[in-house]
């Protein structure tokens, strides 16, 4: 990792060594006769040919590494414009490649940026002021900086990796092929993905219209995290006349945060959802889901032996109500929902039956400013006896459909006894490729 | 046992759902916007069943990626889009979802319509967000020009008579008619366009270059600061001055967008706001590809003819 930061970096000051004479090179007329001149130009252009060469293998090197980020394309600038050219191949233009010619691979300027998958980066700050002694966070964090490399595999596939970055460490959060068109209807995924165990579960932190997950996510599935784990999945649309209805099967690893730990290659965790979605009119829809999840439980742990070999059964209901008229969409909207769900735990001193659930509206002012309320209260997993229950106020502005700030109040009653005042302060912004929008 | 069961059930149910779609023979088209539902529909004639995604009234650009529209997809033989990354936040999901290979892209029944097609305003040299949410492959509201329209409808046929070369003649047939009108319709729009030639006006959303560059007006500003950002109280002063300097009197909106800066833009220098339809379906009146041309010269005309301005 961190040589390969040196390799990146020596790249990068290479890539700007060579570009910036290269310009103005390039912007100089040559002065006819000056035979001297014209021999250091050539003397010159000679040595950038075998420095982009070299440049070029160091690059190869680099990618063979595996070091992380792609290297940076030599400048544009620094191509000649007398490239060997191709045509864009029938297809890809319009499908996010650039239109016109294209350089040709291997050549000089190895440019060939057309099959660089999709890059973008995410950024999660998030400030805390008040107090609040049972979960205390920091008060300024760099949260996370997810960042994604989406494209299409081949003609089979696609593939989707989001690495998230927090202030030490970095996680893999998702990393998996999909294979939309196999036989039957089914959509396959394989690979490293969040569990679809209701709506948040499946959810990435900046696209939350919160600064914090609900109670019932912290106390019941898994956190942050979430259930997130290696495994397949496999969904099907269930054909009626009637509404969209899909049913989703996955089959995972069954190590999951917090939630699930398997001793053994047989403990594998299950997840199954059921979602439906109807138009109610061109601007309503209700979409209606249910899910279950079951895996084992680290509870039974002793000297790193599972002796107990407890479970965990979770069941999920969940409602969402849209509406967005569609000739001022973009300037006012209104989003409901609720998410219930059961939790089983059996645990060394018994069965542990918790609930939790959340219900939250959010409303769009106008085209940049959205409020919104959360209310939420939750047993804790391992304690149904323990009950936190909170109440959230927001407030978020969108400078542009690329970043956002965000204020919310957050009033958390935890079952110690604690009350916690708290107003947490988000800063979001994304650079690179134009990522879709969930819905 | 029990899962053969259910994919017993679940074959069944399927089997049923496509039995009436195969029985019409018909080609099953979805159109990401109305404007290409309509050229389809005028080169398939009854040899195809067409459907759309986004209204004639809603920002193309802002399309939620609703479920329901993955049952329209898992049904098509050919999905068309306008390409140069209108889609791009909404669409992507859809196709992923839909478990049809057909409209993938890349595949045989995926077709981006703006290959045949005039592009204006590409981008040159460094592009970043500091300018808006600009599209790098040009902007994508080409199809305001009847002849792109032409060009929609040519890739448009010959698709068709690739997915169906047994109506080739047909498509080509009805090409060639659709061909002929548009250019019979668009001597008359041009004539009613030609006393105002150059005439100098303001548009909200960069949404009509292709349509003020066939039809000889000039655009000296617009009410977004940038493209995808809301009116700011600096810019709309700066676009009044100008306004006034240049004496603008037409300010060209599209339906979705809200009308109060516009209007104070027109209380401070005298101009009239006109809500151009954008697309097919963007007001009653534009049903077709035609009727929209028609409901927008007309349109336009009168709003210039009010003003005062020549």
């Amino acid at each position: 990792m961190r040589s390969s930061g040196i390799w990146l970096a020596t790249t990068i000051a290479v890539c700007g060594f060579v570009a910036v004479p290269a310009t103005s090179w390039a912007q100089q007329a040559p002065a006819p006769g000056d035979a001297a001149a014209q021999a250091l130009r050539q003397e010159i252009a000679q040595l950038r040919t075998e420095f982009e060469a070299r440049l070029a293998a160091l690059e190869a090197k680099l990618s063979a590494t595996g070091g992380g980020a792609a290297p940076p394309a030599p400048e544009p600038a620094a191509q000649t414009a007398a490239a060997p050219a191709a045509q864009v191949p029938p297809g890809a233009e319009g499908a996010g490649g650039p239109g016109g010619a294209l350089p040709v691979y291997g050549g000089g300027s190895a440019a060939s940026k057309v099959f660089n998958p999709d890059m973008a980066v995410v950024g999660n700050f998030l400030g805390v002021g008040g107090s609040n002694s049972v979960n205390p966070a920091p008060a300024m964090e760099m949260r996370e900086s997810e960042v994604s490399f989406q494209a299409i595999v081949d003609p089979y596939a696609r593939a989707d990796f989001f690495l998230a970055f927090g202030e030490t460490g970095v996680d893999l959060e998702e990393g998996y092929v999909t294979f939309p068109t196999l036989p039957g209807g089914l959509l396959m995924k394989v690979g490293k993905l969040r569990a679809s165990f209701g709506k948040l579960n499946t959810a990435h932190t900046h696209i939350l219209p919160w600064a914090d997950r609900p109670l019932v996510t912290e106390n019941l599935v898994g956190g942050e995290e979430g259930i997130g784990d290696a495994g397949f999945s496999v969904a099907r649309l269930i054909p009626n006349p009637w509404i969209f209805l899909e049913a989703t099967g996955q089959v995972f690893r069954g190590d999951s945060g917090d939630i699930f730990h398997s001793s053994e290659r047989s403990d594998l965790s299950v997840i199954g959802r059921l979602r439906g979605y109807h138009d109610i009119t061109e601007s309503t829809n209700v979409d209606l889901g249910a899910s279950y999840a079951r895996g084992h439980n680290a509870s039974g742990i002793v000297d790193q032996t599972d002796l107990g070999r407890f479970t965990t059964e979770l069941v999920g209901v969940d409602a969402t109500i849209r509406w967005k008229p569609l000739r001022r969409s973009i300037y006012h909207s209104f989003v409901a929902r609720t998410e219930g769900v059961f939790s089983r735990r059996e645990q060394p001193d018994g069965r542990q039956s918790s609930n939790g659930f959340y219900v939250s509206g959010d409303y769009q002012l106008a085209r940049r400013w959205f409020t919104g309320a959360r209310y939420d209260a939750s047993d804790r997993a391992d304690d149904s006896s323990a009950r936190d229950t909170g109440q959230s106020l927001l407030l978020t502005y969108w400078p542009s459909e690329f970043s956002q700030i965000r204020g919310q109040f957050r009033r958390t009653k935890y079952a110690e006894g604690v009350t916690a005042n708290e107003l947490l302060f988000q800063f979001q912004f994304s650079i690179g490729a134009h990522g879709a929008h969930a819905f | 046992m029990k899962i053969k069961h259910i994919a017993v059930v679940l074959g069944v149910l399927c089997a049923v759902n496509s039995a009436p779609a195969r029985a019409q023979g018909k080609l099953n088209v979805i159109a990401t916007t109305e404007d290409l539902a309509s050229i389809a529909q005028e080169i398939g004639g009854d040899r195809i069943a067409i459907d759309s995604i986004a209204k004639g009234y809603q920002d193309p650009h802002f399309v939620e990626a609703k479920p329901s529209f993955i049952l329209k997809l898992q049904r098509a033989d050919l999905l068309i889009v306008v390409g140069r990354e209108l889609e791009i936040g909404w669409l992507p999901p859809l196709i992923q979802q839909s478990r049809n290979a057909k409209v993938q892209p890349g595949a045989g029944g995926y077709l981006d319509a703006s290959g045949q097609v005039k592009i204006l305003e590409i981008p040159q040299g460094q592009v970043t967000r500091a300018m808006g949410d600009v599209h790098p492959l040009g902007n994508p509201h080409y199809w305001l020009d009847p002849e792109n329209g032409k060009g929609i409808a040519r890739a448009i046929s010959e698709k068709f008579s690739q997915l169906r070369p047994g109506d080739k003649a047909y498509f080509e047939q009805r090409l060639a008619d659709f061909s002929n009108r548009l250019t019979e319709a668009e001597k008359r729009w041009l004539a009613a366009m030609a006393p105002y030639k150059g005439l100098k006006i303001v548009t909200y959303h960069r949404s009509f270059p292709n349509f003020t560059d066939r039809f000889g007006l000039d655009v000296v500003g617009y009410v977004e600061p940038r493209p995808g950002i809301p009116p700011s109280p600096s810019h709309t002063l700066d676009l009044i001055q100008e306004m006034k300097r240049q004496n603008v009197k037409v300010i060209l909106v599209e339906p979705y967008f809200d009308l109060k800066t516009p209007n104070a833009i027109a209380r401070d220098t005298g101009a009239r706001v006109v809500v151009l339809a954008p697309s097919v379906g963007g007001v009653k009146e534009a049903t077709t590809y035609f009727s929209l041309f028609d409901y927008d010269i007309a349109t336009l005309v009168t709003a210039i003819k009010a003003s005062g301005a020549k």
